[in-house]
Formats: C-alpha cells, sequence, structure tokens
C-alpha cells in the first residue's frame, strides 16, 4: 500500500481515535453516575469504542484492534443487560481508554504501534465479560491476512461514526462467531467524516504542527453538518491577514479627514467592514471552554478515588466562548484548582456527614461572560478557610508580622493565600504538593491578563473567581513616552494614571526604594528609563502609570502619557523575548514600531514584589482607609477654578470646535461610535464664557449607564489631598467649596450638572 | 552561484542572492532598549515586524562616520526574515567564473566565523558572508569556531 495513503490513514485514526476515547470517557463517567437509566451512555459507549475498533482494523493495527474488540464485547454484555454496572468495572474501562490512547500517542509520534503488551488488560476484561469464553476472533482489515482459522470471507466494514448507522445493526452477543457483513460503501475509504473540508488528507500529515483541531464547529463524534474540519493554520494566516488590515486601516485613518469627501464614504465603508471582518475572524479563535473541561471529571473521579473522598464535578456554562490561546493557557491552573479543591478543600464523607452535610462533596465549576471579561468560577462546599488560620500560617512564614495580621480585613487574609511560599495544606501530597501553590496559578492566569481572588466561609466552602479577557490577539492598551521613544502597557495590568509634579509630590524611600505616597500607601517606583537603561531626559512633571502585578502594586514613571489604543500584538524574534522586558511588540497607527511592555516581568526584574513591599503596602492600604483624600481633576471654566471627582473622569480630550455639532436636544459629539451630550460648563453655570477658539477642551465623565463631555477651558492638574474648609452648595451643579492647594475652589457635581440639561444615568 | 554585494566602509561583501527578498532604503527603525548590540532595532516591513542588524557591528567595523542613510538588504535566514544594515548596495556578481579561496587562517575571529570565502576580482576582494549565521545574534566573534 501506498506508504503516504497509509501515513494518512494513520493520522486520520489517531485524530479521530483521541476524541472518541474522550467522548468514552465522558460515557463511562456518565454511565457510572446514571445507574438508574444506562441506556444512552451505554449505547454510546459502545458505538465508539466500535468505531475505534473497526477504524483500527481497516488501517491493520491489530494491537488497537485487539483490546478495544475485548472491550466492545463487555460493553455489548453490559447493553444487553447480561451485566450490572460496578465501579470496578467502570474504571477497568476507562483503564483500558488509557491504554488506548497511549497507543495512539505513540501511532501519531512514530508511526507505530510496537511493544504494547496489553495481555493483563485483555485477561481481565474477558474474566470480566462473565462467561470466559475468548471473544469473538478478531476481525481482520483489508490489508491484513487472516487469522488462522478464520473464514476469509468475513469482513467487518468499519463503522463510520459519521454515518448514520444504528448500532443494532451490528449486534453481535459475545462467542458469536460471525460478525453480519454490511453492506456500507464506506467500507473502501478513508474513515473520513464526508463533510470534511478539501484540504483535509494535508492535514493530516502536517498535523503534527497544528494544534489537535480545535474547529470551531465540529463538536465531537456529533454528524453536524454545519461543521467542517479546518487546519488550524489556516485560521492562524487568517488573523495575520485581518490584523494587518486593522493596522493599514489604522494608517488610512490618520488621514481621513484630509481626503477627498467622496472618497471618505468609502473609506468610512472600509473602516466599518474592517471592523466587522475583525470580529468575525476572532470568533474563529473562539473555543468552547468546555473543551478543555470535558477531561475533568475524569480527573475528579481520579483524584477523589485516590484520596478516598465522594465528590461530584457539575459543570455550567460549557459553552462559553474564549480565544484558542487564553483557553490552552488556563487548563492547568484549573486543572490544579481542581485538584486542591478535591484533596483539601472537600472533607471526608465521615466528617461531612458529622458536619450535617451530605457524605458528596460538590464542586461546581461556572463559566460565563461578563463586562468584556470571561469569569469562570470554582466553588466547593467543602470545609472552607478559617482566616485565623490564615493569618497564623502567614506570621509563622515571616510574610506578614503579628500586627500586621491584626488589621487585616477579610478580603486581605485571603490574599495571602497567593503569596510565594503560602501552603495551609497539613500533608504534602502526590498531588497538590507544597509550594506549587494559588501564587503559580495567579502568575499564570496575570500572565494572559487575568486576575484571580478568592473567597471562603469556614464550614461552608470556597469560591475561586477568575477573570479573563477574551482574546490575546488584539488588546487595549496605554501608549507611553520614556526617553523619546514609544512603549505599550497592556490595559489588564493598568490601575490608575497619577500626574507627579515634582514640586508637590515627594519621592520618599522606604527600604532603600523610592515609593510614592498615594492615599496614604506607599507605591513602590520603578524608573522605566533606568530599567531600559535609557538616557534619562529632564522632565519636570512625571507621570506614575499604577500597575498591577501578581496581586501587588506598584508605580512606573514614564515621561507621558498618550492615547489608549486597540493594538495587534506581534511575537518577538527569540534573542529579543530573551531581553525579557517585552511582551511583544505592535504597529501602531503611524506606521512605527513600538514595544509593549511585559509588566510582570519588569516588576519581578526591579524587585517590587517582594514581601517587605508587600506587606508595607497592605499595612499602608488598611491605614489609608481611615485618612480623608479624594481624587480631583481641577480645571477652569468661566473664569473659575473648580474640581471633578476623578472617579467621574474618563478622559481627557482636545477636540476641534467644528466636531461639536447642533441636534434638538443640545449640542452633541461623534465620540467613539456614539453621540454623546456635550455640557458648556460656563454657560451652566451663568459665567464668562471663555473666547471660541479652534480646538475645545473637553472631560469626558461617565456613570453607570451614560457619559457626557464637559467643555472647559482649561484643564489644571490633578491632585490628591484631604480637602479643607467645605462649605455648602449654593447652585444647582456645585456640591460645595473647598479649598485645594490654597485656592477656592467649587467641587462640581456631575450627575447633577447633567440632570439639569436632560441627561440622566450618569450617577456613579 | 550569485551574490548580492554591499559595502562596508570601502570592503565589499556579498550575500547569496536566492536569500536575498528586496533592498530597502529610507526605512525607520524603532531601537529596543537592551537589546544585544548588534540589533539596530525594529522595522514595519508591510505590516511585518523584521529585525536590523548592524552589519558592521557583526564584522567588527566601527560606526560608519557622518550622517548615515543605511541599505537595508531585506534577507531571509534560518533566523527568520531579517534587514541588514549596510552602507551602500553593489552589483549582483556571478561567482562561477571567479575562484574562490577558503578564508585563510591567519584571518581574525570575526572573519572565520561570518565568512565562507573569499574571491579575488579585478579591483580587491570580495567576502563571501553567511546569511544565517550572520542574522542569529548568538553568535559571536567569541563563539567557539570549532563549531563550524
Amino acid at each position: 500500500m501506498d506508504k503516504d495513503f497509509q501515513a494518512s490513514l494513520i493520522g486520520e485514526l489517531v485524530v479521530e481515535s483521541l476524541e472518541g476515547l474522550d467522548a468514552f470517557d465522558a460515557d463511562l463517567l456518565a454511565l457510572e453516575s446514571a445507574a438508574s437509566n444506562p441506556q444512552e451512555p451505554l449505547r454510546n459507549a459502545f458505538r465508539r469504542i466500535h468505531t475505534i475498533k473497526g477504524s483500527s482494523a481497516c488501517v491493520g493495527i491489530s494491537p488497537v484492534e485487539r483490546l478495544a474488540h475485548v472491550a466492545e464485547n463487555l460493553l455489548s454484555r453490559m447493553r444487553d443487560g447480561k451485566m450490572t454496572v460496578t465501579p470496578v468495572l467502570i474504571s477497568s474501562l476507562l483503564q483500558t481508554a488509557d491504554r488506548l490512547r497511549n497507543m495512539m500517542h505513540d501511532l501519531d509520534r512514530t508511526g507505530q504501534c510496537e511493544g504494547h503488551d496489553n495481555r493483563d488488560l485483555i485477561e481481565l476484561l474477558h474474566a470480566m465479560t462473565d462467561d470466559g469464553v475468548p471473544a469473538a476472533p478478531a476481525t481482520f482489515g483489508f490489508f491484513n491476512l487472516p487469522e488462522p482459522g478464520e473464514p476469509a470471507e468475513q469482513v467487518e466494514t468499519p463503522a463510520v461514526e459519521m454515518a448514520a448507522v444504528e448500532p443494532s445493526t451490528f449486534e453481535a452477543s459475545a462467542g458469536a462467531s460471525a460478525e453480519t457483513p454490511v453492506a456500507e460503501s464506506s467500507a473502501v475509504a478513508t474513515p473520513a467524516p464526508a463533510p470534511v473540508s478539501a484540504p483535509a488528507p494535508e492535514a493530516r500529515t502536517q498535523r503534527e504542527e497544528a494544534a489537535p483541531p480545535d474547529d470551531g464547529g465540529a463538536s465531537r463524534g456529533s454528524a453536524s453538518e454545519n461543521a467542517i474540519r479546518l487546519d488550524v493554520r489556516h485560521i492562524d494566516r487568517l488573523m495575520n491577514l485581518v490584523g494587518e488590515l486593522v493596522l493599514a486601516r489604522n494608517h488610512i485613518m490618520q488621514f481621513a479627514s484630509r481626503l477627498d469627501p467622496v472618497l471618505q464614504g468609502s473609506v468610512q465603508r472600509v473602516n466599518h467592514i474592517t471592523t466587522e471582518l475583525q470580529q468575525s475572524v476572532m470568533k474563529t479563535r473562539m473555543q468552547p471552554v468546555g473543551n478543555i473541561w470535558a477531561k475533568f471529571p475524569r480527573v475528579v473521579r481520579d483524584v477523589s478515588q485516590e484520596v478516598g473522598k465522594q465528590v461530584r464535578l457539575v459543570m455550567e456554562g460549557s459553552d462559553t466562548e474564549l480565544d484558542r490561546a487564553v483557553v490552552e493557557a488556563i487548563k492547568d491552573p484549573l486543572m490544579h484548582i481542581l485538584r486542591n479543591a478535591v484533596d483539601h478543600g472537600i472533607e471526608r464523607p465521615e466528617d461531612r456527614l458529622a458536619a450535617g452535610k451530605p457524605a458528596e462533596g460538590r464542586l461546581c465549576l461556572r463559566a460565563f461572560h461578563e463586562g468584556g471579561q470571561v469569569i469562570i468560577e470554582v466553588a466547593d462546599d467543602g470545609r472552607g478557610i478559617a482566616t485565623a488560620k490564615v493569618t497564623a500560617k502567614a506570621v509563622e512564614r515571616g510574610l506578614i508580622t503579628a500586627a500586621q495580621a491584626a488589621k487585616l480585613t477579610e478580603d486581605e487574609v485571603f490574599a495571602l493565600i497567593f503569596l510565594p511560599g503560602f501552603s495551609t495544606a497539613e500533608r504534602v501530597t502526590s498531588i497538590s504538593g507544597r509550594g506549587v501553590g494559588m501564587d503559580v496559578v495567579r502568575s499564570n492566569i496575570e500572565k494572559i491578563g487575568g486576575a484571580v481572588d478568592l473567597r471562603s466561609t469556614a464550614g461552608a466552602g470556597t469560591t475561586l473567581r477568575i477573570k479573563i479577557p477574551l482574546t490575546l490577539a488584539i488588546i487595549p492598551a496605554l501608549v507611553i513616552d520614556c526617553a523619546g521613544e514609544r512603549f505599550a502597557i497592556p490595559q489588564a495590568a493598568l490601575v490608575e494614571l497619577v500626574w507627579m509634579d515634582s514640586q508637590q509630590r515627594k519621592i520618599e524611600y522606604a527600604a532603600g526604594r523610592p515609593v510614592f505616597r498615594l492615599r496614604g500607601s506607599l507605591l513602590p517606583l520603578v524608573y522605566l528609563d533606568e530599567t531600559l537603561r535609557m538616557k534619562r531626559q529632564a522632565a519636570a512633571g512625571e507621570y506614575v502609570v499604577v500597575l498591577r502585578a501578581d496581586g501587588r502594586q506598584f508605580g512606573l514613571v514614564v515621561d507621558a502619557i498618550r492615547d489608549t489604543e486597540e493594538i495587534v500584538v506581534k511575537p518577538l524574534a527569540k534573542e529579543l523575548k530573551d531581553i525579557g522586558v517585552y511582551a511583544g511588540a505592535t504597529i501602531m497607527g503611524d506606521g512605527r514600531v513600538a514595544l509593549i511592555l511585559d509588566v510582570f516581568s519588569i516588576a519581578r526584574e526591579t524587585g517590587v514584589l517582594n514581601s517587605d513591599a508587600a506587606a508595607e503596602h497592605v499595612r499602608a492600604e488598611t491605614a489609608a482607609a481611615v485618612s480623608q483624600t479624594e481624587s480631583l481633576l481641577v480645571i477652569r471654566a468661566g473664569g473659575n477654578r473648580m474640581a471633578i471627582p476623578l472617579r467621574m473622569v474618563m478622559r481627557l480630550e482636545e477636540v476641534k470646535a467644528d466636531r461639536i455639532e447642533r441636534a434638538s436636544r443640545g449640542p452633541v459629539i461623534q465620540y467613539r461610535d456614539s453621540i454623546m451630550r456635550v455640557i458648556d460648563l460656563s454657560r451652566s453655570f451663568n459665567l464668562m464664557p471663555a473666547p471660541a477658539g479652534d480646538v475645545v477642551s473637553l472631560v469626558v465623565c461617565a456613570g453607570k449607564g451614560e457619559q457626557v463631555g464637559l467643555i472647559v477651558e482649561q484643564v489644571e492638574d490633578i491632585v490628591e489631598e484631604a480637602v479643607s474648609v467645605r462649605t455648602s452648595a449654593t447652585q444647582p451643579g456645585i456640591s460645595g467649596s473647598g479649598v485645594v492647594r490654597g485656592r477656592v475652589t467649587d467641587f462640581i457635581d456631575v450627575p447633577a450638572v447633567a440632570a439639569m440639561h436632560g441627561i440622566r444615568g450618569l450617577e456613579a | 552561484m550569485q551574490y548580492c554585494t554591499f559595502h562596508l566602509g570601502d570592503q565589499l561583501f556579498g550575500v547569496d542572492v536566492l536569500k536575498v527578498q528586496e533592498v530597502i532604503r529610507g526605512l525607520g527603525v524603532t531601537p529596543v532598549p537592551r537589546a544585544p548590540e548588534a540589533v539596530v532595532g525594529l522595522m514595519n516591513l508591510r505590516g511585518s515586524i523584521v529585525t536590523a542588524i548592524d552589519a558592521r557591528q557583526r564584522m567588527g567595523l566601527p560606526p560608519a562616520p557622518g550622517q548615515t542613510s543605511p541599505i537595508n538588504i531585506i534577507t531571509r535566514t534560518a533566523s527568520g526574515v531579517v534587514s541588514l544594515r549596510v552602507d551602500s548596495i553593489g552589483d549582483v556578481l556571478d561567482a562561477e567564473s571567479i575562484e574562490t579561496e577558503a578564508v585563510p587562517s591567519t584571518a581574525g575571529a570575526r572573519e572565520r566565523q561570518f565568512t565562507q570565502g573569499v574571491c579575488k576580482l579585478e579591483h580587491g576582494l570580495l567576502q563571501i558572508l553567511d546569511a544565517d549565521r550572520l542574522a542569529n545574534i548568538e553568535i559571536t566573534a567569541a563563539t567557539d569556531v570549532s563549531r563550524r
């Protein structure tokens, strides 16, 4: 037989069998837990193992065929109702699946399946099949010689999963000597599902490089006509091209206003189509999170058996979709969390009963979309985490002092669990281990721009909440200037921006490192130009970008802050990746390359993540709760000095005056895909309006449901201080006056001002 | 065997023309702080990010004097597509008819790392360089030469 043809057949076999084995596992587990209605899982399990047997026979892989055959006989008897389902039976079948999987992997790697001795398992399965009669003689595929004594006409055709063949057609009770030949025309061809797309054969031989087929549509084992199998590299290529289109589009948009109006219309069309295309292609990278969850019930079952607990895993939201790369990245952390929960979270059955709980513990895995992110929750109804134990352990390990421990809130206590070197496990088990703790889980999740936190009630259970971004390929980022160059910082790591006027702000030193007092807490500072070993440019004011890494915050000192943009992340060459501080590169709207900073690595390299700083921060945060400082944006409007609470401020914009248009409700502006109302503060407060220029300063404020642009004469400062001397409100829209930096300042009540103009929904 | 030749100072070098994708002048470079010395920075080549390598630094030559506008030889190498930044571009030479000699043992460390051979031309020498090795920043003058 043609060597390439054989290789592609083997490739197909491996892919389909591995998928089938995953489904087989799920069927066995379903069978185990659905003792009262076993028919459907039994039929499914039988069908899957039957397919594997037939396909492997067709390709001529006898070891697989032999083992699958014995398992098939066993399942056949079970299906006939001649055997009861016991855990021992299920375990043996699961073990069979594992052996088959190993053989498939071997086949995949080497093209051969040698040296697998499954006689022990085969004998065990035989014995279980109850009558001790050897199973029906192994039927042969087209390319093997018949076993001695086998009549030559006996031909078994592979049951193609996609062809809807009723399993009963292949009904054969164990011990029967003849399998009914079936005149299925699928006999000769490769057991390829009919709707596969044309490139499938090449795709198979190149399969080693591609990830296991995570096509968005084809669900495991079902003959869905709307699904195709597609080489993952085609999708990646498509993604790249769309990424480049997005960049080119961004570049064109920069000049859009200078274009001939006729051309502008077309440019707008291209703009919209590009955005939609980007969204559509991003969707092809999306994979249901259930794809990695599929293995979890088995893992939970195995671990529970190993540690003698009873645990039931419930999964909700398996069809929640995530970017492929993100799904891969969270697989291990989730596995670790589940193992932890079974091993340490859920109590032993007798302890549970004693506590008035059902003997079987419940582990609930939930995924859903929220606010542009995906949330995954792992909740158990186990023994929970006692805060006293956590603080005791933290003190014992020198992570915090007893005095600090006393002042922590419950959330802060749980946050301690994520510190490196922390583990409350009483025994070191082979499963969860010591030190491979939550800190590793958290850093893995933060590496992809996510966050994780924990809540628990002692005696009742623990819930872990993981938040992850929808995609990694295109991310929102903040662009900053440093030493004359531009860099991008992923917005996922961004906490806030602070302007540090060198006269007003003092940099203090704690434990030899520069720190910055922010609302009473001390923020360790990292000078980006120093970290990058660039020449410091003298700057009177400096900006601090407050970033979050590994659950802690630090400030990155940069020269200027530019815009927030959606950037396409491009990987770096290996030598540049090795530098460590860069997460990738991107091409800005003007065509220049900018480097993307790796926040976590910068933090780790400069040592701002060490425990001393963390402990200090924890202490300082609690102290901060007591002080009364506020963040304010100080502006001038109508000649008067005013302040807007910074928490209401979304962005500061400078727009051309002619972008403000008139509408029936009042002046509006087209802002970021929506139409936003604009309020001239000087007019609102009946003050002298400033002379009209061709550029207008706009403060974009947002509340829960709405946003509004406030026209001001000038943005003066962002301040952070305890405000003194407050007088009460004197006119609508003003919540009072106070002294800010030695000058009398009116405080604007943004929701009230908006309401004055008929805009609701700005309450925070 | 044809070579795309270029000048660094008054020396003439050449790389396999089949590896050369294009030659571009005037493409901006974004420096990469803390990158190895040979890396000039990153360039945007029609939407792809390409690493720019300083050929002078690789060959141990001092930086070009005065105002320079280097030429980018976009080359497909084992390390991916890179730009070799050179002083100026020369002709494509056919080495079939020219005598190529091995690199003399008296040559310096850098020459031996990157040079595949030397051709005697009518008016001087042409040093044939191995583009793959040149682009692989991990190979420096100090790298063990016996690995060749």
